[in-house]
């Protein structure tokens, strides 16, 4: 009988320690179905975050470095920079990598390091119990924003993808979500690309996945969703920010004196 | 072997290089900087990498990742920055992961000064991070040795699978001395049980990991690391001594202040006064056999250092408290003179002058 869906070979067969109604089980998936097809699981070094995400590195059948909180971009950049054959990606939440990350973030990209960062946004703190993130939306009640997230004392949320589009390292700088079919087929659509800008030393990927946290923001799987879709979206919307390859291309055609799309 | 004049940062620099380190991530601070400046220069004509990091914290979590890939990496820092790293040399420590991590001294706390200083004993021996752990702490006290060590800080952080500090000052770094470079063949030991380089789809994959979410697990893990340091000590401690045979007085010192302490006793001998020299070259593991067969005819021990005595309580300890241990030092950047430590010698030989 022929296979016609199984498990990713680079995913682990162990079981997940993920909340129910957590993306992070999807987008897991999606990076390990982007290695398997491109056929790098044994020339790739993942790096894992502090967060929910810590235990990734049982879940990913490459091999595996667990960062400090904030700094798995600099740790992809030892491993990049040492080893320039390996393919190298770091998984990281969004209090790791759009707060005390956010230097090594910065830097990372500014500098074109050539890496991939799948960034998993679901604007609370989830492993330590649903705390204020630099990605809370205002008026969002969390554990340390129990009035809501006040800008005023608080300080407005980060946009992560916007920022960092404006620096010429990166190269493919793009917001994607997980709530719908056709979002989770753009999303791997996007992580392949960010694997492939790598292979082809494009500079800095980052794919945001817009992601739900059921435990946290007290809702059901189901409600998650359709809080994401009614109040996150809306906010952090979908789209590339920067692809470089668009870019040149449109530079390409209105040289040659054709539109540019 | 032809002697060239180097400072002691170009010097140890150029040892690295040749002792095979591929990688060096850093950020700029005085009094190490000429060492990041040479390595900027020669790495990439040389085969290897140079990073200039956003900040402390970046560099030697570059230094986790390149080291993670079985890579030899090293970073160097003066004071404040070894503090901004302690969060990664936990982490490094804590997974195991051999480097090279080069401090050149300055005064401290806080911004304290750029001039040269050994106030950063205890952070060395006895507090990089928290949790239990150790690092190998090698303190040379000439630009010769600088290069001798880098090699050994190596192969030792190979060996044993743990970071090494190289524990040198602003003296040091900034001084120029005649060295030679051997021919260096530095030993490499097999990575490849460990090292998070790809799977290449032929074994299980490889974890740099410092997490043990179970404590029992936590513990199994710190009390092997503990096994393997039990073996450091037994086997890496390592000491110069000097006139030590008769000493009456013995002096402890290490790194650039010993020189000071060596002309002192040399000094000391001319007037008839039996004092000789103690320097531990391994700070961790602190070489207290050889301080105990170096003091047995010793009356009084006296530790001279670059700061407010931060080596007396391992001195003591060594010695199990049986001979007296007096302190003689000055911090802050100011380097004490023979003849400070000379009046010293006299005071305890019992007759001040």
């Amino acid at each position: 009988m022929a296979v016609k869906f199984q498990r990713p070979h680079a995913l682990c067969d162990v079981r997940l320690h993920y909340c129910a109604g957590c993306t992070h089980g999807i987008i897991h998936r999606l990076v390990a179905e982007v290695i398997d097809e491109m056929g790098i699981e044994g020339d790739t070094v993942g790096v894992c975050p502090v967060g929910c995400s810590v235990f990734a590195y049982n879940y990913f059948n490459c091999d595996m470095i667990e960062a400090p909180h904030g700094r798995a971009p600099a740790v992809a950049t030892g491993v990049k920079r040492a080893r320039p054959d390996l393919n190298v990606f770091t998984y990281q939440g969004d209090g790791d990598l759009a707060a005390i990350g956010t230097a090594e973030t910065v830097h990372a990209a500014t500098r074109g390091e050539n890496i991939v960062v799948i960034f998993v946004n679901n604007g609370t703190y989830g492993m330590t119990g649903g705390q204020m993130a630099p990605t809370t939306l205002p008026g969002q009640v969390t554990t340390t924003s129990p009035y809501g997230r006040d800008p005023r004392t608080a300080g407005y949320p980060i946009h992560v993808c916007e920022m960092l589009s404006t620096l010429d390292g990166t190269a493919l700088a793009v917001r994607t979500a997980v709530d719908t079919v056709p979002h989770i087929r753009e999303t791997k659509k996007m992580i392949r690309k960010a694997f492939e800008n790598q292979q082809k030393g494009n500079g800095f990927s980052i794919v945001e996945v817009l992601s739900t946290c059921p435990s946290n923001w007290g809702l059901t799987p189901k409600e998650s969703i359709k809080r994401l879709q009614e109040e996150c979206i809306p906010y952090y919307p979908l789209g590339i920010y920067k692809d470089v390859e668009i870019a040149q291309a449109n530079a390409d055609k209105l040289a040659m004196g054709g539109a540019a799309k | 072997m032809e002697k060239v004049l180097m400072k002691g940062n170009e010097a140890l620099a150029e040892a690295a290089i040749r002792a095979g380190c591929k990688c060096f991530f850093g950020y700029p601070i005085t009094p190490q900087t000429e060492l990041s400046e040479y390595l900027s220069k020669q790495m990439p004509k040389r085969g290897g990498v140079f990073l200039q990091a956003e900040s402390e914290v970046a560099a030697i979590n570059m230094v986790l990742g390149a080291g993670g890939t079985g890579t030899r990496v090293m970073t160097s820092s003066s004071s404040p920055g070894i503090s901004l790293k302690s969060e990664g040399i936990s982490y490094i420590a804590g997974s195991d992961v051999p480097c090279l991590i080069v401090n050149v001294e300055r005064g401290g706390p806080g911004l304290g000064s750029i001039q040269p200083s050994q106030q950063d004993y205890w952070q060395a021996t006895k507090g990089l991070g928290h949790g239990d752990f150790r690092l190998i702490i090698l303190a040379p006290n000439s630009v010769q040795e600088v290069v001798n060590l880098v090699v050994r800080a190596f192969e030792l952080g190979e060996k044993y699978r743990m970071p090494v500090m190289l524990l040198s000052d602003g003296l040091l770094g900034q001084m120029m001395e005649p060295v030679e470079f051997p021919e260096i063949k530095a030993e490499t030991a097999d990575n490849s049980s460990w090292a998070a380089c790809g799977t290449k789809m032929q074994r299980e994959h490889h974890i740099v990991n410092s997490l043990y979410i179970e404590a029992k697990d936590l513990e199994e893990q710190v009390k092997a690391r503990y096994e393997r340091y039990a073996v450091v000590e037994a086997n890496e401690s390592d000491a110069e001594c000097y006139l030590c045979d008769d000493a009456e007085i013995v002096i402890t010192a290490f790194g650039a202040c010993s020189r000071i302490a060596k002309s002192a006793v040399n000094k000391a001998r001319a007037e008839g006064i039996k004092a000789g020299l103690f320097r531990p070259i391994t700070l961790w593991p602190f070489p207290k056999q050889q301080l105990l067969d170096a003091t047995k005819n010793a009356k009084a021990v006296l530790s001279v250092e670059m700061n407010m005595g931060q080596m007396v309580d391992d001195v003591k300890l060594a010695l199990d408290c049986k001979i007296p241990v007096s302190f003689f030092g000055r911090t802050g950047g100011v380097i004490p003179s023979p003849n400070e430590v000379l009046e010293e010698l006299r005071k305890l030989n019992g007759g001040a002058q």
